[in-house]
């Protein structure tokens, strides 16, 4: 009501520049939460992997380390960005918006609650695949153009890394449409609705799929233990070397809302969105957030437990494994939505 | 029989749940991280910090200028230059210390017979620039007036193993 109000009044007074503008309050309204999503995720990455290391982690900045993000992106912000010589300047600048305007650009079509979407996009799976890969560009032209041979390497490895998890979890999108029979995101979760609750959800028949999107979805934004294309220890810090100051911090911001975009198709695709697990709580956004907060702690736990891949371990695992257990799936779930023991 | 376990295994993540399990057990546990302006941990009356020359009650200076510590220090981080005093004995006119090269091994108050020379229990200090850290004669008497107490303590507790 207030909202259809406010709607009126704006159109009244700003005629045809109304939509538009309306259109960045919203964007605004994504975006803003989700800079602040990724500042305290890296402090909760701190925490938690501290934890688990029996230290406490970053407590120095305020409560608990409370303003220990907006310390570091102050820091970030004041350190001057080193342009090295030997580099191709327009791409070096180029490279760190590359990678984080796909990252943010695929939440155009991320439906938060019943029908709260910027874009409600039929085909906003293919949309998120498209903006998914994308952000391999900014990769692939930092490496370049820094002219460095730590950041080529990083990069060559992180775009052969990004190409062939891309296609395992491509393959698990589609065991997701065939069984939703939709590529509309708010359609895939209207699709998990039922009365058993969490026994709707997708994650329950294509619990191979989930495993398989959650691990490439670790690989595809070169996450810890397929943080090859960092790789600190051989390669230094792979296609970010060169990188410092607020470039350096684009970069940073990229990766992680990369981590949380990936937390949130997970838990809209697999885990039922918005949709309550017990079947007599209401629906709401919060057990989405539960959800996406579920599936970030698993990105840290993972990183807090597992050893680098090593290169040929990581291919093999991509080509060898993901991908014919995969394709073996795709078909076992198409046969099996044509019997009679299908109830999803 | 057994390949086809480690298939299972394999495909049914066994092992790296179990890391997991590990890394979640450590999550809950205890934290070790000692805080430490406001926490410190216990230090042994045999510690080796900063140095400081000790004085006899009466206010006479220990060291005898016989430098058995200079000669002992292996990173060559003690200079003393030694003179006859009015009254005959034999003192030091200069006693450095290069903190730098110093790498805090003890012999010097080992070697020294007249426990003039000793390690304190001081480890959190700093030069604001160069030369801070060359420590003189002086500088190492003022440390030993203020650390007295605390350094004859230590002796004294030191003193049944020796």
């Amino acid at each position: 009501m207030m909202l259809q109000a406010l709607e009126l009044a704006g159109q009244g007074f700003f005629g045809a520049l109304w939509l538009p503008l309306w259109t960045i309050v919203k964007i605004m309204c994504i975006v803003l939460p989700i800079m602040g999503a990724v500042a305290y995720l890296t402090l909760a990455e701190r925490k938690v992997i501290g934890y688990m290391q029996i230290r406490i982690g970053p407590n120095r900045v305020g409560y608990f380390g409370l303003l220990q993000p907006i310390a570091d992106g102050l820091k970030l912000f004041m350190k001057e960005i080193i342009i090295p010589t030997g580099s191709s300047k327009f791409l070096f600048v180029f490279a760190p918006i590359m990678a984080l305007a796909p990252a943010l650009a695929a939440w155009a079509v991320m439906p938060f609650a019943e029908g709260v979407v910027l874009a409600n996009v039929n085909a906003g799976l293919l949309y998120l695949l498209a903006m998914t890969s994308l952000g391999v560009y900014g990769i692939i032209i930092a490496g370049w153009a820094s002219n460095s041979k730590y950041a080529f390497l990083g990069a060559v490895r992180s775009a052969a890394q990004i190409v062939s998890y891309e296609i395992a979890m491509g393959f698990a999108l589609v065991t997701v449409l065939m069984v939703s029979q939709s590529m509309n995101l708010s359609d895939i979760v209207h699709g998990q609705q039922g009365n058993l609750g969490l026994l709707n959800w997708y994650v329950i028949p294509l619990f191979p799929m989930f495993l398989v999107y959650v691990i490439s979805g670790v690989a595809e934004t070169n996450r810890a233990p397929f943080d090859m294309a960092e790789g600190e220890s051989e390669i230094v810090a792979g296609f970010h070397v060169e990188y410092s100051g607020m470039a350096f911090a684009l970069f940073f911001l990229a990766e992680y809302a990369n981590m949380i975009l990936i937390a949130f198709l997970t838990s809209i695709m697999f885990l039922g969105g918005w949709l309550s697990p017990l079947p007599f709580l209401p629906d709401s956004f919060i057990w989405l957030l539960g959800k996406v907060s579920f599936i970030l702690f698993l990105f840290l736990w993972f990183r807090a437990t597992f050893p680098r891949y090593r290169y040929d371990q990581l291919m093999r695992l991509g080509w060898k494994v993901f991908i014919p257990i995969t394709i073996i799936w795709v078909i076992v779930v198409a046969v099996w939505m044509q019997t009679s023991l299908w109830v999803w | 029989m057994q390949i086809i376990t480690n298939f299972f295994k394999t495909f049914l993540l066994y092992e790296l749940v179990k890391g997991m399990a590990l890394t979640g057990r450590y999550f809950f546990a205890r934290k070790i991280t000692v805080q430490f302006p406001e926490e410190k941990t216990p230090q042994s009356f045999r510690f080796r910090g900063l140095h400081a020359l000790r004085t006899y009650a009466n206010g006479e200076e220990r060291c005898i200028g016989c430098k058995l510590c200079e000669a002992v220090c292996p990173a060559l981080a003690i200079k003393i230059e030694v003179a006859e005093r009015e009254d005959g004995t034999r003192r030091t006119t200069q006693y450095d210390i290069d903190l730098v090269k110093c790498i805090f091994c003890g012999l010097c108050e080992e070697a020294c017979p007249v426990d003039a020379i000793v390690e304190t229990r001081v480890f959190e200090y700093h030069g604001e620039k160069r030369g801070d850290l060359y420590y003189t004669k002086p500088m190492l008497l003022a440390m030993g007036q203020k650390h007295e107490v605390q350094i004859a303590k230590d002796r004294a507790e030191d003193a049944k193993y020796r």
